[in-house]
C-alpha cells in the first residue's frame, strides 16, 4: 500500500469519528464543529515544538573538528613522505 | 548462510568531484582505521578539472591498484548514478557508501562493520541525531532546515530511521543492488529514497552514531534550491512508496 493511502485512510477514519460525533452530539455542536481546526492547529504546534526542541538539543561536536585537524596533519605528513601531492597549504 | 567474518569483503564506494586533497586524506584514514579488514576503495570521479584522478593514481602507487580502484566517468553525471556505476565494479559482499569530503570520518567504519556482524542487518546507517552523534560547523539556518526536514519526514513518512538524509551507510551488496534499481531521485533526495524504500521492503536497518564535521577543503556541490527539492522529494516518496 502506498504511504499516501495509509495517511488518507487515517484521515478518513478521523473524519468518520468526527461525523459520528456531530450526529450523536455527545459534545456541544459548536465545539464539535471546531475539532478539525483544533486538530490542524495542534499538529502545527507539535511540528514547531519538535523543531524547537530539536534545535535546542542539536547535538554538536566541536571537539571532533580539532581531532579532524590532527588527522589531516598526520595524513599529509605520511602522504608527502610517499610522494603523493597534497599541496603546500 | 552467513559468510564467516574473515570471508567478508567490503567495497567502499567514494564519489568525487574536485576532491583532490580530500581523497588523499580519506584514503589514508581508511587504511589507518581498517588495518585487518579485507576491503577495496572504488573512486568514482566525474572528470574533476582539479586533477583528482592524478592523485588517485598516486595513491594507487602507494597502496596498490587492487586496493584502490579508479572507475572514472567522462563528465559530471550526478551522485545517484555515480553509486550505480561504482556498484557495478564492486567485488565485495558488502558495500560502504561515503562522501569524500571528510564529513564522513573513516574512524566510524569499524563500528558499522561491528554493528552489522552483531545484528546481521542488511543496512547500517550512520545517524547524527542520537547520543554520541553530532554535527559541527553548521549555522543556525542549516540546523533549522535540517531539523524541519527531519520533523516533516518523521511525521509524514514514518521511515523508521532517525537520520534520513545522512549518506554514510553500509549495505549488503545484494540489498543495495535491489533498492538502487528502484530509486530515481537525484541529489539529496536520493539518500532519503534509498533508506525509505529499504525500510518499506522490510530490510533490517540498524543505526550507529556518527559525528559530522562540515567540509573543510573544497566546495559544496549541492545547489541553492535544496529546500524545494526536498519538499518535492517528500511528496514523491509519499505517493510512490
Ligand atoms: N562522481 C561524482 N561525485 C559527486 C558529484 N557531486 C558530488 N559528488 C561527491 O559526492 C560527495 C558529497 O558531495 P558534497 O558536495 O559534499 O555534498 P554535501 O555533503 O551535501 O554538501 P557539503 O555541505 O558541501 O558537504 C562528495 O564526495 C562529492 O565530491 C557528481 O556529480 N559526481
Ligand atoms: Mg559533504
Amino acid at each position: 500500500m502506498k504511504h499516501i493511502v495509509k495517511i488518507m485512510a487515517l484521515l478518513v477514519a478521523l473524519s468518520a469519528v468526527w461525523i459520528s460525533l456531530l450526529q450523536t452530539s455527545v459534545l456541544p455542536k459548536s465545539q464539535t464543529w471546531l475539532l478539525p481546526l483544533y486538530f490542524i492547529v495542534s499538529l502545527g504546534c507539535y511540528g514547531l515544538l519538535m523543531v524547537g526542541v530539536g534545535l535546542m538539543h542539536f547535538p554538536t561536536c566541536p571537539h571532533e573538528a580539532i581531532l579532524l585537524q590532527q588527522d589531516v596533519v598526520e595524513a599529509k605528513e605520511f602522504l608527502k613522505g610517499k610522494g603523493v601531492d597534497v599541496g603546500t597549504d | 548462510m552467513e559468510a564467516k567474518a574473515d570471508e567478508n569483503k567490503y567495497s567502499i564506494i567514494i564519489p568525487t568531484y574536485n576532491e583532490r586533497l580530500n581523497i588523499a586524506l580519506i584514503v589514508y584514514l581508511i587504511f589507518k582505521h581498517l588495518p585487518n579488514v579485507n576491503f577495496e576503495i572504488i573512486v568514482v570521479d566525474d572528470g574533476s578539472p582539479d586533477g583528482t584522478q592524478d592523485i588517485v593514481k598516486q595513491l594507487q602507487e602507494v597502496y596498490g591498484e587492487d586496493r584502490i580502484l579508479l572507475r572514472p566517468r567522462a563528465k559530471k553525471l550526478g551522485l545517484g548514478t555515480a553509486y550505480v556505476h561504482g556498484l557495478k565494479h564492486a567485488t565485495g559482499n558488502f558495500v560502504v557508501i561515503m562522501d569524500a569530503d571528510l564529513s564522513h570520518h573513516p574512524k566510524y567504519l569499524p563500528s558499522f562493520i561491528k554493528k552489522q556482524m552483531e545484528t546481521g542487518s542488511s543496512i547500517v546507517t550512520g545517524t547524527r541525531y542520537v547520543k554520541g552523534g553530532g554535527v559541527h560547523g553548521w549555522n543556525l539556518m542549516r540546523k533549522l532546515t535540517s531539523r524541519g526536514a527531519n520533523v516533516l519526514a518523521q511525521t509524514f513518512l514514518w521511515p523508521g530511521v532517525s537520520d534520513l538524509t545522512g549518506s554514510f551507510r553500509l549495505y549488503k551488496k545484494s540489498v543495495l543492488e535491489d533498492i538502487i534499481s528502484s530509486c530515481v531521485s537525484k541529489g539529496y533526495v536520493f539518500q532519503m529514497e534509498m533508506i525509505v524504500r529499504a525500510s518499506r521492503k522490510g530490510y533490517h536497518i540498524e543505526e550507529v552514531p556518527i559525528t559530522f564535521v562540515d567540509r573543510v577543503y573544497g566546495s559544496s556541490k549541492l545547489g541553492g534550491s535544496e529546500i524545494v527539492e526536498y519538499l518535492k522529494g517528500l511528496l514523491y516518496l509519499l505517493v510512490t512508496t
